[in-house]
C-alpha cells in the first residue's frame, strides 16, 4: 500500500468523526510514515511498518467520547423544514420507542454480563459459608463422640473449601473478562456512528 | 503487564522521552522502543491526553520542506516525572516485601 492510499483508506474509516480530530489523525500518520521514509525504509515497508488498520481506529474511537459521535452523526446538515418537524413530532411514538428499545437492549447486555459475575461471587460466598458450617458440624459431633460423622464433616468442609477457592479464581477471571467485553462493546457502538 | 498499568507507565516514558530536549513522534518511538513495546496507535491517544492534562505543549515546525509536530515538556509535565519517581520507591520497597516472603518459602 502506499502512503497515500493508507491515508485515504484511513480517512474513509474514520469518516463520521468530528472535521479536526480527522485531520490531527492523518497529519499525525503522514508525519510517521514521512518520518520512516527519511529513515530510509521504501514506502510499502514504512506503512505496513505503522501497523493493522482496525487498532489504529480502535485507539482513536477508544479517545472520542460517544456523545461527540453521535450528536455529529445525529445533527442534520442544514435546519428542519416545518414538515419534517411535524413528522420528526407525530412519528415520535414510533422512534422514541424504538430508541428507547435499542438502549434497554444495550443496558441489558451490561446487566447481563455483569450478573454472570456477580453470581459466580455468590458462589463463592455459598462454599465459604458451607466451609464455616462443615467446620461448626465438624466440632459439634467431635464433641459427641461421633468420630465417623465428624470425620465425615470434616471432608465435606475440605471439597467445600476448594470450590470456595475455585469459584473466587473464576469470578476474577470474569470479572477481568466482562471488563474487556463491556469496553469491546462500546467500541463497537461506536463504530456505528462512523 | 495489566493494560491500565501499561498505559501510565508510557504516559511516563513519553514524558521522559522529551525532558531533555523537544522530540518529535518518530524519535520519541525510536527512543522508547528498546525498553517497552510501544507503536504509532498507542502513543497517538497518550500524546494527546497528555497535552489535555498540559504535561506537554505541540508545536509545528518545518523539516525538510513539510510539517512535523514537536513536543515539549512542561514544568507539570517535570512534576509529574518526579511524582513517578517517588511511587516507584514505595512500589520498590513493596517489591521487597512480596520477594524476602518468596525466599523464605525457598528456604523451607
Amino acid at each position: 500500500m502506499t502512503k497515500n492510499e493508507f491515508l485515504t483508506q484511513l480517512e474513509g474509516r474514520l469518516n463520521g468523526l468530528p472535521d479536526e480530530d480527522i485531520k490531527r489523525s492523518l497529519d499525525y500518520y503522514s508525519e510517521m510514515i514521512d518520518d520512516r521514509l527519511e529513515d530510509g525504509m521504501d514506502e510499502a515497508q514504512a506503512v505496513a511498518d505503522i501497523g493493522s488498520m482496525d487498532s489504529i481506529v480502535s485507539e482513536i474511537l477508544a479517545d472520542v467520547p460517544l456523545q461527540k459521535l453521535v450528536k455529529r452523526r445525529v445533527k442534520p446538515k442544514r435546519a428542519l423544514k416545518g414538515l419534517e418537524i411535524a413528522l420528526l413530532v407525530l412519528g415520535s411514538p414510533v422512534w422514541a420507542a424504538l430508541l428507547l428499545a435499542a438502549a434497554i437492549v444495550i443496558f441489558a447486555l451490561y446487566i447481563v454480563l455483569w450478573s454472570v459475575v456477580i453470581s459466580l461471587y455468590a458462589v463463592f460466598i455459598s462454599f465459604a459459608a458451607a466451609v464455616a458450617a462443615g467446620i461448626f458440624d465438624m466440632c459439634l459431633t467431635l464433641f459427641k463422640g461421633a468420630a465417623l460423622q465428624s470425620a465425615m464433616y470434616f471432608g465435606i468442609a475440605l471439597v467445600c473449601a476448594g470450590l470456595m477457592i475455585l469459584f473466587f479464581h473464576i469470578g476474577n477471571l470474569a470479572a477481568k473478562g466482562a471488563a474487556i467485553l463491556g469496553k469491546k462493546i462500546l467500541i463497537g457502538i461506536k463504530k456505528c456512528f462512523i | 503487564m495489566d493494560i491500565q498499568l501499561k498505559r501510565g507507565l508510557l504516559e511516563v516514558c513519553v514524558l521522559a522521552a522529551i525532558k531533555n530536549e523537544d522530540s518529535y513522534g518518530y524519535k520519541i518511538i525510536k527512543d522508547i522502543k528498546p525498553y517497552v513495546e510501544i507503536s504509532e496507535s498507542t502513543l497517538y491517544p497518550i500524546l494527546r491526553r497528555l497535552q489535555a492534562a498540559s504535561l506537554l505543549t505541540e508545536r509545528t515546525a518545518e523539516h525538510n520542506g513539510r510539517l512535523r509536530k514537536y513536543y515539549s515538556i512542561t514544568e507539570s509535565g517535570r512534576k509529574r516525572i518526579e511524582e513517578f519517581k517517588e511511587e516507584w520507591k514505595e512500589i520498590m520497597s513493596i517489591y521487597g516485601f512480596v520477594t524476602k516472603e518468596e525466599n523464605c518459602d525457598d528456604e523451607k
